[in-house]
């Protein structure tokens, strides 16, 4: 039965729109980590294949396959697969240091989700100087 | 007073098996991919000759295949909590859970073939 219609309660607000919500740090951290293992599965398994399967079967193949790299498309690609696996795996390490009842307090988690997004988005940078 | 006889039996109890593969098979996939970061480093870039010879060894290809069903096993609990949460008719979900099987199974049959190929 809808919240409104319980005879004993008062209409009280409801925030259903997610967008009218402001998220805090762990849970923009929650939804990224889902959002960016959404993409590995969708994205990131089959190219990986792909890549792997191409490169090692011939110098010709494996040239055609990392020429791409160098198109800024190309590397477009490469950095959103790239930031979605490092955020995935730093957030996941997060994840099991959570699991072990390390940094559960707010304090902490709000830091180490922090730390996970300036993280990954600095090691991207990373590979985006060397892919440039 | 509380007592455990009038608990209602219920799920299939797989939860505790699902939630602790996706730790190790993470375990595992970190640690595979400190190994490539190694090596790429020491190697400092990769071409042809060293990306072949690097899948020539048996040892890393084990080790690849250990990543790569670690990384199916992984995806399968992720994908499957996805759906359970948003795809929420029975139909819709069970038929995508299917596909989703189907398709990592020949995901399986894939790496195989990439590393041990004809």
């Amino acid at each position: 039965m809808p919240v409104a219609e319980r005879p004993i309660d008062k209409p009280r607000p409801v925030y259903l729109n997610l967008f009218a919500i402001r998220q805090p740090l762990p849970a923009i951290a929650s939804i990224l980590h889902r959002l960016s293992g959404a993409l590995l599965f969708l994205v990131g398994i089959p190219f990986l294949l792909w890549f792997v399967q191409r490169s090692l079967a011939s110098p010709e193949d494996f040239a055609a396959v990392t020429a791409p790299l160098m198109t800024p498309f190309g590397k477009l690609v490469v950095l959103v697969l790239a930031w979605s696996y490092l955020f995935h795996l730093l957030a996941g390490l997060r994840h099991l240091a959570l699991d072990l009842h390390v940094g559960i307090s707010l304090a902490p988690a709000r830091s180490s989700a922090a730390a996970v997004l300036v993280l990954s988005i600095l090691l991207t940078l990373i590979v985006a100087v060397r892919l440039w | 007073m509380v007592s455990g006889t009038h608990k209602l039996p219920v799920g299939a109890h797989y939860g505790l098996r699902d939630w602790l593969s996706q730790r190790v098979t993470a375990v595992v996939m970190t640690l595979y991919s400190a190994l490539l970061l190694g090596i790429v480093l020491w190697h400092g870039g990769l071409d042809y000759a060293t990306w072949q010879a690097l899948f020539a060894g048996n040892a890393f290809r084990v080790a690849t295949f250990l990543f790569m069903a670690s990384l199916l096993v992984h995806a399968w609990v992720g994908v499957r909590n996805i759906l359970m949460d948003y795809a929420k008719p029975t139909s819709v979900r069970l038929t995508l859970q299917v596909i989703v099987i189907c398709v990592l199974t020949a995901y399986v049959a894939w790496t195989i073939q990439v590393l041990w190929g004809v």
